[in-house]
């Protein structure tokens, strides 16, 4: 556990310090992240040394986002004004990509003959 | 000797982290208990729970949230390592991936696109402001990315997690009626579109429905976490 703790917390420090380093708009964690696909590939026995750790974290995924979650009281102005266009940009665009990537990923499926 | 004073108790602990670490996971317990009574519908999502739970007790106490966030940032603070440990599942799904690398790349391009760009049209040209618009753009997300896409964005962090939790509840909603009227029967392709626009909760409800769905929908949040990071700026820049 405190090894595979150390390692994901070393790649998300190097991400954090890869991307202020560049300026790039992507995350330090996501940087991190592609790092890490990366080193797993180079080296699969890491797979095994971070498995458990990995699995533990994720399994509490959704609780980690509550503290941001409720930041929503400090924007009930926002909401107020702007709650309205926002639902319907959700909706619209939660549609629109669910509905755009399955029609895609099927039609590529079927032209490259892996259709399920 | 005096009783002691409940009030100089309350100044107390509502100075130290410690009680609103405990509010923070109290709220996520009695919420996911909730979750578990109503069958895991959709809508009985145990973060929404929390937040409104949380919520509504910081503003009967008259706490601000900088004072909640002293606690609960212990809690936020492993939304990064959770970011990095994304990269165990998506590399166990590499045989899978490979095997479907064209549609995958394909799809992925096509969801992220779609998604992003129609939330940003609707939301400016209802006049929604810039800053609002960069707290919206990364929505797709899982929300520690989205978060930190925004905050690079000058975006709010705290409304960007908002919009992608109300995002991933919207697709855990509409996935399974919206594919079923598009008549697609294709697992994979209905999972890695449900894990693209609607991410962690979007992959939970594609696990409920199918196995293959729900790695396909694993996959497809892990990817959209890197694509919406290099397409959100440039995609804002289209609209402001």
């Amino acid at each position: 556990m405190i090894p595979a703790l150390a390692i994901i917390l070393a790649f998300q420090l190097g991400g954090e310090a890869a991307a202020r380093a560049t300026g790039l708009p992507v995350p330090g964690p996501v940087l991190g992240m592609i790092a890490l696909v990366a080193a797993l590939t180079a080296f699969p026995r890491l797979g095994a040394t971070l498995a458990a750790a990995a699995q533990a974290i994720l399994s509490a995924l959704t609780l980690f986002f509550v503290p941001a979650g409720v930041g929503v009281v400090a924007h009930l102005g926002v909401l107020r004004d702007a709650g309205p266009a926002l639902a319907l940009a959700l909706v619209v665009s939660t549609v629109a990509a669910i509905a755009a990537g399955a029609l895609v990923f099927a039609a590529v499926a079927r032209i490259t003959g892996k259709g399920a | 000797m005096d009783a002691p004073d409940l009030a100089l108790i309350w100044s107390y602990l509502a100075r130290e982290p410690l009680l609103w670490l405990t509010a923070t996971l109290t709220a996520f317990w009695m919420a996911d208990r909730l979750s578990a009574a109503a069958g895991r519908a959709p809508w009985a999502n145990p973060v929404l729970g929390a937040v409104i739970l949380l919520s509504v007790v910081l503003t009967l106490t008259g706490t601000p949230y900088a004072d909640y966030f002293a606690g609960a940032q212990f809690v936020h603070f492993m939304l990064g390592p959770a970011v990095v440990a994304l990269a165990v599942p998506l590399w166990q799904a590499r045989a899978r991936v490979r095997a479907a690398a064209l549609p995958v790349a394909a799809a992925l391009v096509a969801g992220s696109v779609a998604g992003i760009g129609t939330a940003l049209a609707v939301a400016s040209a209802f006049g929604v402001p810039p800053e609002v618009l960069a707290a919206l753009a990364p929505k797709s997300a899982t929300a520690p990315v989205a978060i930190g896409i925004a905050e690079r964005l000058g975006g709010a962090p705290t409304l960007a997690a908002v919009l992608a939790l109300t995002t991933g509840m919207i697709g855990a909603v509409v996935a399974t009626p919206l594919l079923n009227a598009l008549r697609l029967t294709d697992w994979r392709a209905r999972g890695f579109a449900t894990g693209v626009a609607a991410h962690g909760l979007g992959t939970a409800r594609a696990f409920q429905v199918n196995e293959t769905a729900g790695a396909f929908a694993g996959l497809g949040m892990g990817l959209n976490a890197i694509l919406t990071a290099i397409l959100a700026p440039w995609a804002l820049a289209l609209f402001r």
